[in-house]
């Protein structure tokens, strides 16, 4: 990326009472819709066909034109400025990418810089910072046209185009609607390892809750007609739908949802009592008294488990290597809650020893743990950019 | 009439240079006759060429203009393709005469009505083109923050470019064709020598004519083929 020193700083966008009327329809497209993205944030907009949410999204850049009510980029009327140039300002990607199939990817990434009057030498410069950014190797990609990509590479071209000039603020409109689902999860990672970085404004459209619960830091889900139904972090959306249309679009496993919300680390894990073979069993029963779980948990001389102990491996004067079963699954404090969820009905167990990033023993995970965190309020539950697992960036064959 | 007679009225237009006096009066086929009269044809086919060239290029520039006009005014497209649709039905001869009184016989007349011709082909190749760019394409352009002009000239007009390219491609070939009738208009060209009294009936004569002519459009039509290539170069990049 380039000189922090040099980057655009995010710009807080606010809807207010933002109405678009089209002659000769009764009902708005969008109806009075208030709300606030505050800087650096993702904001997406969801809810069913005919909702509004592109026709609110495209009122941003002026590819519509605002009726009634107006939306303040960084404090500032989108109406007083050019279309033109306010586009200019605005990274802009549609579901169709919309690549120019006649411009090789370094024009397609230097459109905005070249619109703008950059050098060539700054472009060029850019234009490889961009795709190595995006995860493509530029020596092989500037000359190529979009025909000979992949459709993931088309759109990481997209993404990079977008970003060109470094934009405050950035509209994505089903940005990952057009790619097969395993490449989709990948490029939505991708994008949120991204924006951890760049901290863009992003209003990010989809009709797919589950992508608006994965990428939101805050979601607006709108109905038809144009109506906003309720703005609110993911977690809140879950854990307490406003109306019953917003109950009815998240979904009947709205609980399950709010598991892919919270890591291992976001919640209260029960203790246990770890022990070495040969301790004296005493010390043991002790820490097993004052511990969450009952049982205790044989550990290796690096305090890495191994197996849950039986009853007779504490008969003796020493702890004997006798297990009931083997600690499995291990869970880590960086799984997602789902995830670790998953493991425990895998194995057809209740619980599994947690461990840190050095395999170290520092709690249980049990499914009393998990039930309690899902009906309790949420408190701690981290952002969007937080929640996506550190990866290489380049994972896509070229 | 018999072909000696003809020979004799002609004024020596089939005169027998090499003495061969039995092919031509057979109406044969006759290389060596071709061969000691190619120089007669040589000013009729630059005629031909000159009349092509400014004809097609005029209509070319003309028709790319009312294209995209019309491309920016969508209903300014109708009337424009029935107008150009119109001319296009009037019989070559008919609007020669008509022209007359206006410009006079002569390379002027030969080349409005030429340039006219070209307009049916090219302007709704233009304009179809312009519209079938992806919306999608035109979306981003617009998204990206491209006034009206800079896309047209930056995205659409090379995304159509294919399209008004073929036109151009057929205009031109249809061109030849029609400017070998030019003579009427007192122009010249390769018709002149194909008409020249009654020699239409000599068949060495058809076959350099006329093969001058087939010529010439295919020629053409490769030059506007290799233009498109060039100015096309994404079109051949196959995926990787």
């Amino acid at each position: 990326m380039q000189d922090p020193a040099n980057r655009s700083t995010a710009e807080p966008l606010e809807f207010r009472a933002a109405t678009k009327r089209y002659p000769g329809s009764a009902e708005p497209a969008v109806n009075a819709l208030s709300l606030e993205v505050p800087a650096g944030e993702i904001c997406v907009l969801v809810g069913p066909s005919g909702c509004g949410k592109t026709t609110a999204m495209r009122m941003v850049n002026r590819m519509i034109e605002i009726t009634e009510g107006d939306i303040l980029l960084g404090g500032r009327s989108v109406r007083d400025r050019k279309p033109e140039e306010l586009r200019r300002s605005i990274g802009y990607v549609i579901q169709q990418i919309g690549l120019f199939p006649h411009r090789t990817i370094a024009d397609n990434v230097a459109t905005v810089p070249k619109l703008v009057g950059w050098d060539k030498k700054r472009i060029s410069a850019r234009v490889d910072e961009l795709l190595e950014l995006v995860g493509l190797d530029p020596h092989v990609m500037r000359s190529r046209y979009p025909a000979q990509l992949s459709g993931g590479q088309r759109q990481r071209v997209g993404v990079a185009r977008a970003l060109a000039i470094d934009p405050p603020v950035m509209l994505m409109d089903e940005p990952f609607g057009a790619i097969d689902p395993i490449n989709r999860e990948r490029l939505q990672n991708e994008f949120l390892r991204l924006q951890a970085e760049l901290r863009k404004t992003i209003v990010f459209v989809t009709h797919d809750i589950d992508e608006a619960i994965k990428m939101g830091d805050r979601i607006a889900v709108m109905q038809v007609g144009g109506k906003l139904e309720q703005y609110a972090p993911p977690a809140e959306l879950l854990m307490a739908p406003a109306t019953e249309f917003v109950e009815d679009f998240v979904g009947a496993d709205r609980a399950l949802k709010r598991l892919a919300l919270q890591r291992v680390r976001d919640i209260d894990l029960w203790t246990v009592a770890t022990c070495r073979t040969g301790e004296p069993t005493a010390e043991v029963r002790q820490r097993v008294e004052s511990a969450d779980l009952d049982i205790a948990l044989l550990v290796d001389g690096e305090d890495r488990p191994v197996g849950w102990l039986s009853e007779r491996a504490l008969l003796g004067e020493r702890v004997r290597d006798e297990l009931r079963s083997r600690a499995d699954p291990i869970v880590e404090l960086d799984d997602i809650l789902r995830d670790a969820l998953s493991d425990l009905l895998a194995k057809e167990s209740m619980y599994g020893p947690v461990v840190d990033a050095e395999g170290r023993v520092v709690g249980v995970l049990s499914i009393q743990v998990i039930s309690h965190a899902v009906g309790s309020a949420p408190t701690a539950v981290p952002g969007p950019t937080e929640l996506v697992e550190a990866a290489p960036a380049q994972d896509e064959h070229q | 009439m018999s072909l000696p007679a003809i020979v004799a009225q002609s004024g020596g237009f089939v005169r027998d240079r090499a003495g061969e006096s039995s092919c031509v009066a057979d109406n044969g086929f006759c290389p060596s006759w071709i061969v000691d009269n190619i120089d007669r044809y040589w000013d009729p086919l630059l005629e031909h060429v000159v009349l092509v060239v400014v004809s097609v290029s005029l209509g070319f520039t003309i028709a790319l203009a009312l294209g995209l006009v019309a491309h920016r005014q969508r209903w300014l497209v109708t009337p424009l393709t029935g107008l150009t649709s119109a001319i296009y039905t009037i019989p070559s001869p008919a609007m020669f005469l008509l022209l007359l009184p206006l410009s006079g016989r002569g390379n002027l007349t030969a080349v409005i009505a030429l340039t006219a011709y070209t307009q049916v082909i090219i302007f709704r190749n233009v304009v179809n083109g312009l519209a079938g760019v992806p919306a999608d394409i035109v979306d981003a352009a617009t998204g990206t923050g491209m006034t009206a002009g800079q896309r047209l000239f930056r995205v659409e007009v090379p995304l159509a470019l294919p399209e008004i390219l073929a036109g151009l491609r057929i205009a031109a070939a249809t061109t030849v064709g029609l400017a070998a009738l030019a003579f009427l208009a007192g122009a010249g060209g390769l018709g002149s020598q194909l008409s020249t009294a009654s020699l239409i009936i000599f068949k060495s004569n058809v076959v350099v004519a006329g093969g001058l002519v087939t010529l010439l459009a295919a020629l053409l039509d490769l030059l506007v083929l290799g233009l498109q290539r060039r100015l096309t170069p994404w079109e051949r990049a196959v995926a990787a």
